[in-house]
């Protein structure tokens, strides 16, 4: 029988029950209070029992397997073991079939083998598990059957264990032809040297907690290299921490040839190398502002003088850059946030242009936006790098990749799994380097 | 991947166009309806002698507002200002002995290190801006309280001069309050500074990212607008020839928070009006002055300021969503 | 130590609970300390007398300080209590003249229905508790005004049972440190050991996940407004009948010393953290301290503000400090 379910609430009382990425917890409260939250066992005068609602909170625990006091507080938790009390939580509403939406995404190796002991448990209890993941060694261990959603279309249904990696890979990423084949790993891993010249940005074995391992990647003026890896992959911290936006702890990055002070977007801006973030409206335009405002707002402290900002040169900088990369708005003055995705898109690239970058460093530049204007700024980015301009790609859009990029990197888990330079640069070798590359330890 | 619709500019609904409108010009309708209703009903309104009393009374609204609408235009609050009108106040009388200009200065100086306080707590301790400017409020006015703690006056030639001489027909305050909005109209709108500061407001995340520094942006606002409380306090104590910490600037958060949020600055931040704020002002002046001349009591005009102020954070609002 | 077997990092730091005794406690000890060195230094400190003294002037501030405790924890702020205490003395004076309920109940009725409207306002249109409630605070200041003819009437209370709520006494404690204590203990078995307490906490903590809970967010929030108004009330009220008069020109900041106190207290103002033992300490602090500073003599009532304002400051900065560490370690 189909339903439709208009609230959460509605769904769960159908029996259904989601685990978010995000624990949906109250981080101050206890393990009990969390996991019993509106349905507390209640003593005299109606007034909560504390003694029932902890013995009961504990039995739920234990039921799963777990061994934690639940009197505490539910933040002094490790991620893992909140994301058990977040199950724990949604199996005790009678659930028949629990969602997990990416619960991995913050566990340590340790306990995600907790997490599928769990599964497992529930399953032979009886209750479905719906388990949302990017992370291919997790569902070979643990489903049954797949379905690959790509664009909010079903690609694929069927039962995982006769699914090559591979060609799940190509599901996953839209190349679902049959031609898939794997390549030797020694094609890939070789050093390539094509263009010459001295690097213009450098990142060198950055390092970040549960981030990034060893991250190596130079990108020479006039140079695209293509970051490549699926969702979650490090492909965004490594573009963050070369801008100064992610603290690192270990490695450098140097900017046409000066090492950078890390943590500071400024110091990275003056240096040359500047970021267009992934979320555009929470990191990138300022929303209130006018689209000339937007363009100049990174580039202001070469349009002034003595902090007093040059109109005549800010209006010169913006009018050239909304010719360069026709930016369409009904005049400078137009608010940003009145322009289309496509053109606010342009319109921070037009920021990092205006600050006289060395090199670019685009987060998936073209998604949510047209197709008309991605075809433009994909050709701005061709345009781009033959004037001198070094960029690092991010594109989780594999044909875009390929044909955008002289190079690709591919990161795994927060590691290069693999370097792809001339003509192995093909969606094939990307995809059995993400498969096949590195130690294959989730 | 498919335009998503959000990014698409939106058709405006009329009622969405109507809040729109009303949270831009609201405050000069609301300003032009009160003079016009005045001339009409208000015996001795057109009088240059009312115009000036009603400039004078405003002038320190104005003064404190403009540093108020900075504050919020990063999204923040600055609850500390009243109190900072009476330190300075409080200053003044203490090194009066040394001469007016080293009064002033020490008056100024007090107001600016106040403001650096409450600026490095929510910049570099990150503490929301309410409570750290909460904590400068009560503090402060104690501080002003233990440092002068009764009605002190005083006579001395140079703050009789700033307090009540004129020039060209013009009081000294209202010529100080209007170079200050045209500095700060300025500095929001012409420097680095100005521009920065919106950016932080209007999303910290991407002027971070675009290697803005954020916190010194931050002190730097929260100095200013204890400066320029400071510099009300001292034009009224001059006013006044008298120092009174116990009650000078009570409540003036109130009504700086009130001009700023009525002339069309969004407690959101992301955008300073300075010439809405001068309205908001003169708004709440004006109201005040025609209901005592209309012989209604001055509960109304509390009780029409609240009503006021929640119309304009609810236009503000609609305009949001 | 009963951390999962499993996972490794699920451990407490010891950093992490000593800042959590810290967080919870911090104003509990430094009372104890303050109340040891005001014993040493003064003779006349820590008497039978000065400790009821301290008692009765803090319960006024201790009522509204227990639904301001509501407020915080939820998230929200309520800067109208002040005004709604003022105009409740007003209300309660002038009510005295029909007897003993009419001056208990109107102030009631009126401040607890502004606070509930404060709360609607703030729960179905969204707009921050910060402005509404400042709003409110001029709104009820002008209301209190125009009930006392701009306030140069003052009403005097003239119904002996309503004088006595205020200053009758037994063991040197008058009535409103009783009321205060009842309505500790019962706001602290609300706030902990009911459904609704624990939607407070839970609204506070993470609005969005407990409306996926279930956690009826709209009608707590609203209840929360029109307790703490309900409150401020009550303790202008009582105030009202210890003065035997409705005094207009009182309480304006008082808003001010309650949220003190209440963040003094522990109470994280970004809600979903504290209670109503660190709200007492809170309040006890403060009204040690003017003690103190009373007992110093020199010193005139205004340095208790520069304290308070002083460790205001001080206390958030400790709490964003420890805040900081819990996250790292």
């Amino acid at each position: 029988m189909p339903v439709s379910f208009g609230t959460p609430l509605e769904a769960q009382r159908a029996g259904i029950s989601t685990v978010y990425q995000e624990v949906n917890l109250v981080p101050q409260m206890s393990v009990a209070h969390n996991l019993l939250l509106g349905r507390e066992p209640r003593g005299r005068f109606g007034v909560i029992d504390v003694g029932r609602l902890n013995t009961r909170a504990a039995g739920l625990v234990a039921g799963l397997g777990l061994r934690l006091d639940v009197r505490r507080p539910l933040r002094s938790l490790g991620m893992g073991a909140q994301q058990m009390v977040a199950l724990a939580r949604a199996v005790s509403i009678d659930a028949r079939v629990v969602i997990m939406d990416e619960p991995t995404s913050a566990l340590e190796p340790r306990e995600v083998d907790t997490l599928f002991g769990v599964i497992a448990r529930l399953r032979s209890g009886g209750i479905a598990v719906v388990y949302v993941s990017h992370r291919l060694e997790e569902l070979y261990r643990i489903c049954d059957r797949v379905t690959v959603l790509r664009d909010g279309r079903v690609a694929h249904t069927g039962p995982l264990r006769e699914l090559e990696r591979v060609r799940l890979i190509a599901l996953m990423l839209g190349r679902d032809t049959a031609d898939v084949r794997l390549r030797g790993q020694t094609e890939f891993t070789g050093e390539h040297s094509a263009r010459t010249g001295q690097p213009v940005v450098e990142a060198r074995a950055l390092s970040r907690r549960h981030q990034l391992h060893d991250v190596s990647i130079r990108v020479r003026p006039g140079e695209v290299v293509g970051l490549g890896g699926l969702l979650g992959a490090g492909r965004s911290e490594t573009a963050k921490a070369i801008a100064g936006a992610l603290p690192f702890d270990g490695g450098a990055v140097v900017v046409a040839g000066q090492p950078l002070r890390k943590g500071s977007p400024a110091a990275a801006i003056r240096a040359g190398a500047s970021l267009l973030p992934e979320d555009r409206k929470a990191e990138g335009i300022v929303p209130t502002m006018s689209v000339r405002d937007n363009i100049a707002l990174a580039a202001l402290p070469r349009l002034s003088r003595a902090g007093v900002v040059s109109e005549a040169r800010v209006d010169r900088v913006v009018e050239a850059l909304m010719k360069r990369l026709r930016i369409k708005a009904t005049s400078p003055h137009q608010k940003v946030s009145e322009l289309s995705g496509g053109n606010q898109q342009k319109v921070l690239l037009a920021r990092s242009l205006a600050t006289g970058a060395k090199v670019l460093l685009l987060d998936e530049p073209t998604r949510g936006i047209d197709v008309g204007a991605k075809a433009e700024v994909q050709a701005l980015i061709d345009e781009l790098a033959a004037e001198g301009l070094g960029v690092l790609l991010i594109s989780s859009d594999l044909e875009e990749l390929v044909e955008g990029s002289d190079r690709v990197v591919v990161l795994r888990d927060g590691a290069v799994v693999g370097e792809l330079s001339g003509d192995e640069v093909t969606e094939e070798a990307i995809m059995s380097a993400i498969a096949e590359g590195g130690t294959g330890d989730g | 991947m498919a335009e998503t619709a959000a990014t698409l500019p939106k058709p405006l609904g009329g009622r969405t166009r109507a809040l729109a409108w009303l949270q831009r010009y609201g405050v000069y309708a609301s300003v032009l309806a009160l003079l016009l209703f005045n001339v009409a009903f208000t015996p001795h309104f057109l009088e240059v002698a009312n115009f000036r009393t009603q400039l004078i009374q405003v002038a320190p609204i104005v003064i404190v507002s403009l540093g108020m609408a900075l504050v919020i235009g990063t999204e923040g609050i600055d609850l500390s200002v009243g109190s900072v009108m009476a330190l300075s106040s409080a200053m003044v009388v203490l090194y009066l002995g040394y001469g007016a200009p080293v009064a002033i200065v020490a008056a100024l100086a007090a107001g600016a290190v106040v403001g650096a306080g409450g600026g490095a707590l929510v910049a570099y301790a990150g503490v929301q801006p309410i409570v750290a400017t909460l904590a400068l409020l009560v503090g402060i006015r104690g501080l002003a309280n233990v440092l002068v703690p009764q009605l002190t006056e005083f006579r001395n030639p140079t703050l009789i001069t700033l307090g009540s001489r004129s020039v060209l027909g013009l009081p000294l305050v209202v010529i100080v309050a209007a170079v200050l909005t045209a500095v700060v109209a300025f500095v929001v709108k012409r420097t680095i500074f100005g521009r920065q500061l919106v950016a932080v407001g209007g999303n910290r995340a991407a002027a971070k990212l675009s290697g803005l520094p954020v916190r010194r942006i931050l002190v730097a606002v929260y100095v200013l607008s204890g400066l320029l409380a400071a510099v009300a306090g001292v034009l009224a104590t001059a006013r006044l020839q008298a120092s009174d910490p116990t009650s000078l600037g009570l409540l003036m958060e109130l009504s700086a928070i009130t001009a700023v949020v009525v002339g069309g600055t969004p407690l959101t931040g992301g955008r300073v009006r300075v010439l809405g704020t001068v309205m908001g002002a003169l708004l709440i002046q004006l109201l005040q002055a025609t209901l005592i001349k209309h012989n209604l009591p001055q509960s109304w005009t509390q009780m029409v300021q609240a009503v006021i102020i929640l119309a304009a954070v609810y236009a503000a609002r609609g305009r949001k969503k | 130590m009963t951390a999962t077997v499993e996972t490794a990092a699920a451990s407490p730091a010891r950093g992490e609970r000593a800042s959590q005794i810290v967080q919870h406690h911090g104003a509990l000890m430094v009372l104890a300390a303050t109340v040891l060195i005001g014993g040493i230094a003064f003779d006349s400190f820590a008497t039978p007398q000065n400790a009821a003294n301290i008692a009765v002037s803090s319960s006024f501030v201790a009522i509204i300080a227990i639904g301001m405790t509501f407020v915080i924890i939820s998230g929200g702020i309520d800067l109208s209590v002040g005004s709604s205490f003022v105009l409740a003395g007003v209300l309660a004076a002038y009510g005295s003249r029909y007897g003993v309920l009419v001056a208990l109940l109107l102030p009631l009725a009126v401040c607890g229905t502004i606070g509930l409207v404060q709360g609607l306002i703030i729960a179905r249109t969204g707009m921050a508790p910060f402005i509404v409630t400042l709003a409110g605070l001029l709104g009820m200041r002008g209301l209190m005004l125009a009930v006392s003819g701009e306030g140069a009437n003052t009403y005097l209370v003239e119904d002996d049972a309503f004088a006595a709520l205020g200053q009758a006494s037994l063991f040197d404690l008058t009535v409103p440190v009783y009321i205060t204590l009842g309505l500790f203990a019962a706001g602290a078995v609300l706030l902990q050991r009911t459904g609704f307490g624990q939607s407070v906490y839970a609204i506070g903590g993470n609005e969005e996940a407990a409306a996926l809970m279930g956690v009826p967010v709209a009608r707590v929030k609203t209840l929360v407004y029109a307790v703490s108004g309900l409150l401020a009330g009550l303790a202008g009220a009582l105030n009202a009948a210890r003065l035997s008069s409705g005094v207009t020109i009182l309480g304006s900041g008082l808003e001010l010393d309650v949220i003190a106190a209440v963040v003094i207290g522990g109470t994280l103002l970004t809600g979903g953290a504290g209670g109503l033992t660190g709200t007492m300490a809170g309040v006890l602090l403060l009204g040690v301290i003017q003690s103190l500073i009373n007992q110093v003599g020199t010193l005139t009532s205004s340095f208790q503000q520069v304290v308070s304002g002083a460790f205001l400051a001080l206390v958030v900065v400790v709490q964003r400090v420890l805040h900081r560490a819990q996250r790292l370690s």
